[in-house]
């Protein structure tokens, strides 16, 4: 089932003392099916949070539309389902965190009497327990981001927006907020998250898609991104005659590096490496190390980048 | 049912605003003391009570109105505090109706307070209940209506501080409607009779919601002319509020 989709979607805002028209968000296509982690991943100003909006109905669009579970984004219907944690959350600093969360609580239509346990339930679940009395503006930012969170979460929604989730956050607190998605996954929820931190998406997404200069650059499972040609192994051998390491150096995909007695050498894909391998041991060498050398998503999305400058 | 949990969060803020108890202060104050005017005064103690009494609760009532209101919308978008709660499952129309609610709210339990303050005092004066006063006060409250969904309405679309002038522009001219409608009747030509009676139908007419003066002098007040006056506030009110949802609705929050 098809959790969200965008055709064509585009936004141009007015900026300037003109109003001149700024296009932000080119052509949007997209599906992220249901029960999926999907990391919308860009550089700051890529369109990221605009997505975002005209998927939670802040913002609507130029041209182009948004469904969110069947449905025209931002409809009542589709609110009711959904959750969203926008970047940099801000609350009404004069309530307390028990009593926005309440407040919230009222606004999703949860009845008074199961508001109270819900509310306790969901701070203890997001590190708050114990906090709850006290008002907002005393809050730190890691604590703000953890309220968001909850108040995201407290109509058990299908799908949650999350935007720049581990933004602000101490190392904990983002592991907090990865294992946090996970169990949504483990949920059957649907997760949407934008973030420009290239690790949290390799570790928690199911798919992803890079936005660049407000156009989707590529979309699709980590591991897709992250298996590439380049993909290398490097070996590292010792206790081989000269010719046995001359051999093995005309296999190198890269030039060999030697140093003492032993040599490095790389090779493509896990055939390669078995030839490598058994020609070391059939001359009586060692084999020290092997080190698949992966293409990270960081490499792509800097790839991406580079692309789109020139 | 939404815009009524938004009023009451709205109402929540504004009780917890240092200001608003400043400005009830101030009002009680300014009712407490014309007392001693009215000592200073030959005759009419309680008139002079009673007239200040009522010039306090609408000033006061004014200025929550406006520097409240212009803010109600505004500081939301402003402080982005607007979009965990536009994202929960309630239209536009109840956070607009919600964020106008509480403020009525908050200047109905101001009014009351100030309200009950001179008509105790001016009761006390006069050694019988000045009843009379509850219909000047009950309309200044109408008329604190028409000036929240001004400010409201500007609220949606511009800075509290352009809001603030807009707004109290607004109240100025609407004070002055009928004598702009005198004044063409008398100098004006076809044009700009036009033009005026035009602006007079647009401009809310607050002068008609003004009847103080007439009851602190003991003049009658008839119950129809009342009744419109009343009417054609909570007419304006709906219209303008009808305006500000419009607007709310399209708008981007970037």
């Amino acid at each position: 089932m098809v959790a969200i989709q965008t055709e064509n979607l585009t936004k141009d805002y007015r900026a300037g003392f003109w109003r001149r028209r700024v296009r932000v968000l080119h052509d949007l296509n997209l599906e992220v099916q249901a029960g999926e982690v999907f990391g919308f991943l860009g550089p700051n100003g890529a369109g990221k949070t605009t997505t975002l909006k005209l998927l939670t109905g802040l913002i609507h669009p130029t041209t182009g539309s948004a469904t969110v579970l069947g449905e025209p984004a931002g409809s009542v219907r589709v609110k009711a389902r959904i959750g969203f944690l926008p970047e940099n959350p801000s609350f009404y600093d004069y309530l307390t965190g028990a009593e926005y969360l309440d407040y919230c609580g009222a606004l999703v239509g949860l009845p008074r009497v199961l508001r109270r346990e819900r509310v306790r339930a969901l701070l203890e679940q997001v590190g708050l327990s114990g906090r709850g009395a006290l008002q907002l503006r005393k809050y730190s930012k890691g604590m703000l981001q953890r309220i968001g969170l909850a108040q995201a979460l407290l109509n058990e929604p299908a799908i949650i927006f999350l935007d720049e989730p581990m933004s602000g956050l101490d190392p904990i607190g983002r592991k907090e907020v990865r294992d946090l998605i996970l169990r949504l996954r483990e949920q059957g929820r649907t997760v949407f998250f934008s973030t420009h931190i290239i690790p949290d998406v390799e570790v928690v997404c199911d798919r992803v898609g890079i936005i660049l200069g407000g156009r989707l650059a590529a979309v699709g499972r980590v591991e897709e991104l992250l298996a590439s040609p380049l993909e290398q192994i490097e070996v590292t051998a010792s206790g081989l005659s000269p010719e046995a390491a001359e051999a093995l150096a005309a296999r190198s995909v890269v030039p060999p590096v030697r140093g003492g007695y032993r040599i490095l050498v790389a090779v493509k894909g896990e055939e390669g490496l078995g030839e490598i391998l058994r020609a070391v041991l059939h001359a009586g060498g060692r084999v020290h190390s092997v080190i698949p050398h992966r293409r990270t998503l960081e490499e792509v999305f800097l790839d991406r980048i580079r692309e789109e400058k020139r | 049912m939404k815009s009524l949990t938004i009023a009451l969060n709205t109402f929540r803020e504004a009780i917890r605003d240092r200001i608003l108890y400043s400005l009830l202060v101030f009002a009680l104050a300014m009712i407490g003391g014309s007392v001693i005017l009215s000592k200073i005064s030959v005759g009419g103690e309680a008139k002079i009570i009673k007239d200040l009494g009522l010039a306090a609760i609408g000033l006061v009532g004014m200025l929550i109105a406006v520097f409240i209101g212009v803010g109600l919308v505004h500081k939301e978008i402003e402080r982005r505090t607007l979009y965990t709660i536009i994202t929960k499952p309630i239209r536009r129309a109840d956070f607009v109706l919600g964020k106008f609610l509480g403020l009525a709210l908050t200047l109905a339990v101001n009014v009351a307070v100030m309200g009950a303050a001179l008509l105790l005092l001016a009761s006390a004066m006069e050694a019988r209940l000045t009843w009379e006063l509850l219909l000047p006060v009950t309309l200044i409250f109408i008329k604190l209506m028409v000036v929240t969904a001004i400010a409201v309405l500007f609220s949606t679309f511009s800075t509290p501080t352009l809001s603030a002038i807009f707004t109290l522009a607004l109240v100025v001219v609407g004070s002055l409607a009928e004598d702009l409608k005198l004044f063409a009747a008398t100098f004006g030509g076809p044009v700009l009779q036009t033009v005026v009676v035009a602006l007079y139908l647009v401009l809310p007419n607050l002068a008609s919601l003004d009847v103080g003066s007439a009851v602190v002098h003991g003049r009658p007040v008839p119950a129809a002319a009342a009744g419109l006056a009343a009417g054609y506030g909570f007419a304006y009110v709906a219209a303008i509020l009808a305006g500000a949802v419009w607007i709310f609705q399209y708008r981007d929050f970037q």
